[in-house]
């Protein structure tokens, strides 16, 4: 991370616990860069996370109150965390599996609510920490460590899941799209009320290398070349829409 | 100091409430100003009088969708800086364990009310029971240590309520009131004193906020937004909140500490009552709603002359060893009547030299004096 996000890194954290090519510290200068735009006051700031490698990202390297809790509780203990103090501006970052999966039902809740809460959703489609179990993100015929014939299963559309029940700010980038990815948290940032930032993130430890490859800058150009924005999914065919990821601000 | 005397919420005087409804004045009192929950039989009035008086007060009150959320949200309340709580029976508090480990292992300050029911599993959900009284100190995975306290009386689940808020404060440990359905649910009248004692939490700026090396090891917590950039993590952490999870010293000091304080602090913590133990060769050991229908017998037998007492334990967790022992070195026997298996029965045999003798009960039902009665006449 460059120099200039450094004053926001407590003081004593050192290198960053993510794998080589993981694209969670991309997520984690991004986040920090938003902030740093808005001059937020980081004193004025609490980062909740659950269980998980996305769960790192604020805990305990961002330098404001940080809150690293149960596996699929974020969203509840962020929620007493908000109400008690409004003041506070509450960010949660965790990981497809700990917000969708065990804690999916705290999720549809606090969209529900519209609670002023920040969530930033990393999805690297897979259960990375615990070895590369199938997540309820992983792509149907992905293989899993616990899924070798491919996955059965459909996967959550986690954007329009949070939209339906009721969050009021919703996107989906991939680390690959920094420019509007940091645009789409600092709208977060400021919007009064539930918003939802997915964020896609390669794992070529855990899903890169029972998939398609294990090399970070493979799985980095395959973002590149399958997110695209809502406007250019127009012309496509069905066969050409089938393996691209529509990124974008869904509601705002 | 952070106690202080100060003037009760309610106007001094007489009362007339459930106990559910007590619990929560109880709350109130001690400055309780959040509360979040999932109703529950038999414990929702106590949830319906806290979204009502916190209403009024200007506290959050939020009923969320189970109880991991309740407790959760509870725990992310107290280090936002608030007195806060939740409620439940049986099946929520199963649902809660998780979380009351979380909250015992981050030092953080908060009380649970468990109106038990009979269990397990549904059970009979408008029955009473006390067969949660050992999942109360071991639910959660690991060793931790809780403050569980047994009300019997309508005053007693305000007293304790007030005092488990206070214990929580004092300790920085989830402090538990094993309320039962019986006490829950009962009717009676409640005196509110002028005035109370009240505890604060320990602040303190720029000072590790999981780690002490003062004797009393207990460390000053900070709330969110104070600038104190708290890092409050569930896993094995150092004094200041780093994750150290692969550090063997870390991890027995930190197990050990967050054990001793409470351990250390057994004789403030503690509370037990004597009836007529001085002579009694007849000991019955009771808590709850049981020891109500205990000390009734007791105090029938003793006009018949029999030489019997009561020791009513107030306090369950810690486990008031020392008065157990004290009783059996000098009973005959002692009879520990329960609305379970045997739970209590199973500690005090730890404790005593002389004949323990369970009495239990799990059919829903309050146990009745005649019961009592019964296994009395059968081994005096």
């Amino acid at each position: 991370m460059v120099r200039a996000m450094e004053k926001y890194i407590r003081p004593g954290v050192k290198s960053t616990p993510f794998c080589p090519g993981c694209g969670h510290g991309i997520l984690m200068g991004l986040i920090l860069r938003a902030i740093d735009e808005l001059k937020m006051d980081m004193k004025k700031m609490v980062f909740v996370s659950g269980i998980g490698c996305a769960a790192w990202i604020p805990s305990p390297h961002y330098d404001g109150d940080t809150l690293h809790t149960l596996h699929g509780r974020a969203l509840a203990f962020a929620t007493g965390v908000k109400l008690y103090k409004p003041e506070l501006c509450v960010m949660v970052v965790s990981g497809d599996g700990d917000l969708s999966s065990i804690g999916g039902n705290h999720l549809i809740h606090a969209a529900r609510r519209n609670i002023d809460l920040k969530v930033i959703c990393a999805n690297n489609m897979i259960y990375g920490m615990t070895g590369g179990q199938v997540a309820s993100t992983t792509p149907k015929g992905a293989r899993t460590s616990t899924t070798g014939e491919g996955n059965p299963y459909r996967p959550f559309d986690l954007c329009r899941l949070v939209e339906a029940a009721g969050a009021t700010f919703v996107a989906r980038y991939a680390v690959t799209q920094p420019v509007a990815l940091i645009k789409a948290i600092k709208k977060s940032l400021l919007h009064a009320g539930f918003s939802f930032i997915e964020v896609l993130s390669p794992c070529p430890t855990q899903f890169g290398r029972r998939n398609q490859s294990d090399q970070p800058e493979d799985m980095i150009r395959d973002l590149m070349r399958r997110c695209i924005l809502e406007e250019e999914a127009k012309g496509l065919t069905e066969e050409e829409m089938a393996e691209k990821i529509i990124t974008g601000e869904f509601r705002s | 100091m952070p106690s202080k005397q100060v003037k009760s919420m309610l106007k001094k005087g007489m009362y007339y409430f459930s106990g559910n409804e007590a619990s929560a004045e109880g709350a109130i009192a001690a400055g309780c100003r959040f509360y979040a929950g999932y109703p529950i039989t038999p414990s929702s009035e106590l949830m319906e009088r806290m979204a009502v008086r916190l209403r009024e007060l200007g506290g959050v009150f939020i009923q969320m969708e189970d109880e991991i959320a309740s407790i959760s949200a509870v725990i992310g309340a107290s280090w936002a800086g608030a007195k806060a709580m939740t409620a439940t029976s049986g099946p929520g508090f199963s649902l809660m364990q998780e979380s009351i480990g979380y909250a015992a292992f981050t030092e953080t300050p908060c009380v649970l009310i468990d109106v038990q029911r009979a269990g397990p599993c549904t059970g009979q959900a408008t029955r009473v029971g006390s067969g949660d009284i050992m999942q109360a100190k071991w639910g959660s995975h690991g060793d931790y240590q809780v403050i569980a306290l047994a009300p019997w009386s309508v005053q007693e689940m305000y007293d304790l309520t007030l005092r488990a808020f206070n214990l929580s404060e004092q300790y920085r440990v989830p402090t538990l009131i094993m309320a039962d359905e019986a006490v829950g649910h009962l009717r009676e009248n409640m005196i509110v004193k002028e005035k109370m004692e009240v505890w604060h939490r320990k602040k303190a700026a720029g000072v590790a906020p999981f780690g002490t090396e003062d004797e009393d090891g207990i460390p000053p917590m900070p709330s969110f937004g104070e600038g104190e950039r708290l890092a409050v993590t569930g896993s094995t952490h150092d004094p200041y909140g780093f994750r150290k999870t692969d550090d063997p010293e870390v991890h027995s000091r930190l197990v050990t500490r967050i054990n001793k304080k409470i351990l250390n602090h057994r004789s403030e913590i503690i509370e037990t009552e004597d009836y007529f133990l001085d002579d009694s060769e007849f000991v019955l050991i009771a808590y709850g709603f049981t020891s109500r229908t205990s000390l009734y017998v007791v105090k029938s037998l003793r006009k018949e002359g029999m030489k019997i007492g009561l020791l009513r334990v107030k306090t369950l967790w810690p486990f008031p060893e020392e008065a157990v022992e004290k009783v059996g070195r000098r009973a005959r026997k002692v009879i520990v009547p329960e609305m379970n298996l045997g739970q209590m029965a199973g500690e005090v045999r730890k404790f005593c030299r002389c004949d323990v003798i369970p009495l239990h009960q799990t059919d829903g039902e309050v146990i009745r004096p005649e019961t009592i009665l019964g296994i009395l006449r059968r081994v005096a």
